[in-house]
């Protein structure tokens, strides 16, 4: 298992938490909250070893479209880019509803 | 046509196998009523998992909400069966044996609560067997404790099923409710070829491994009280009803001296297969709960 840590400035504040998937093979688990802060902080785990730079860049493209100020902690079990950002997407989602 | 009807029931109906375990839990609860405890944003997480290499889960695969049940003070404990395989571990067991407390404790204080598990479980969790061990027996203290004041119902709806440790725990419920997909036993398919060989069990075997362990199977040997359709409506009415019913008059793990005469009676000389589990079953079939009274199982029955 690694961990990672990542930040990206943001500077919208949002109003809800959210909570989507599951660390179930091929998936990952997403806690979006809201932060006190002037940048968004991601924390990354994931049982797959040597994919830094992929989460790198996945997350990158995401806060290239997103500026809230939030804390996301995902937990992941082997997924996807693709799946990755889908629920990324889903918690903003869910943030916003 | 009945084929086309059939086809309109099967597309309208809402599946319960489909929804996750907290979507699971909230759609037996009356509609606003669900308060989640110990919830993913209080990250109360397994402490054993990140140290084997194994990430964590928020809440640890168990989700506890109370709420009520046709205004019937209700807890709904839920195993989420994608996270390791609905696994008990440590902290998972403390939150549904805590949860069951509570439960208990409301009961003392003259506040009638039920509880309804809906487990999705392959039984301890490897990674904290110990623990996980000690936490079934603690579960299954509680459904003890709390059964004697209100009724403790396990639905087993697929498509984990509910195997190992955590069958004794449902085997102990006031109610088993199960799905035809769902599925229980103690030793799972993998671990009987594993321990006896594919001759005795081919864990590959689906049609063998349903028609043994199966909801339909299980019903059919009085060992689960109520069959129900994969239907989120029919399984909340069900529940609802087994609420109102109460207490069982005597539970089945009461039955200690039935159970010991039907195993007395097996005959092990020769190799079993699913038409002889179910005939023999049938003939021994004694369902006690539902002897008198026109309760959700005996419509069920029918």
């Amino acid at each position: 298992m690694e961990q990672f840590e990542f930040s990206y400035p943001a500077r919208r504040k949002i109003q809800k938490p959210a909570h989507v998937g599951v660390v179930g093979s091929g998936d990952l688990e997403v806690l979006l909250e809201p932060i006190e802060s002037t940048t968004a902080l991601v924390r990354v785990r994931t049982s797959v070893d040597g994919f830094k730079n992929t989460w790198k860049t996945v997350l990158d493209r995401f806060f290239s479209q997103y500026d809230g100020l939030v804390h996301i902690e995902i937990n992941d079990a082997g997924a996807t880019p693709g799946a990755v950002s889908l629920r990324l997407q889903q918690a903003v989602e869910a943030s916003e509803a | 046509m009945s084929n086309l009807a059939f086809s309109r029931e099967y597309l309208d109906r809402r599946s319960f196998i489909e929804l996750d375990a907290r979507q699971r839990a909230k759609s037996l609860l009356d509609a606003g009523t669900g308060r989640e405890l110990a919830g993913p944003f209080d990250r109360i997480e397994s402490p054993w998992l990140a140290i084997q290499g194994v990430t964590p889960q928020a809440d640890d695969g168990c989700i506890v909400i109370r709420g009520t049940i046709d205004s019937r003070q209700t807890v709904v404990i839920a195993f989420n069966g994608a996270f390791q395989g609905g696994g008990i571990g440590e902290v998972s067991g403390a939150k549904l044996t805590a949860a069951l407390d509570l439960a208990c404790r409301d009961n003392e204080n003259g506040k009638p609560t039920s509880a309804v598990l809906l487990l999705e479980t392959g039984g301890v969790r490897l990674q904290e067997a110990n623990l996980g061990l000690a936490a079934v027996s603690e579960i299954i203290s509680s459904i003890i404790a709390l059964r004697r004041y209100a009724p403790v119902i396990s639905v087993i709806a697929g498509p984990v099923g509910c195997f190992g440790g955590m069958s004794l725990a449902a085997g102990v419920s006031s109610y088993i409710v199960m799905t035809p997909e769902g599925r229980l036993g103690l030793n799972g398919p993998e671990v009987i070829e594993e321990e006896s060989g594919v001759e005795e069990f081919d864990a590959s075997d689906r049609s063998l491994i349903w028609s043994i362990f199966g909801g339909q199977q299980r019903h059919d040997q009085g060992l689960a009280d109520v069959l129900v359709d994969d239907d989120a409506d029919q399984i909340a009415t069900t529940i609802r009803d087994l609420i109102v019913k109460g207490v069982p008059a005597i539970h089945r793990s009461e039955q200690v001296d039935l159970y010991r005469s039907r195993i007395a009676a097996l005959d092990t000389s020769t190799q079993w297969d699913p038409s002889l589990v179910h005939s023999l079953a049938s003939s021994h079939l004694v369902r006690h709960n539902f002897s008198e009274g026109g309760g959700a199982a005996e419509a069920d029955d029918k």
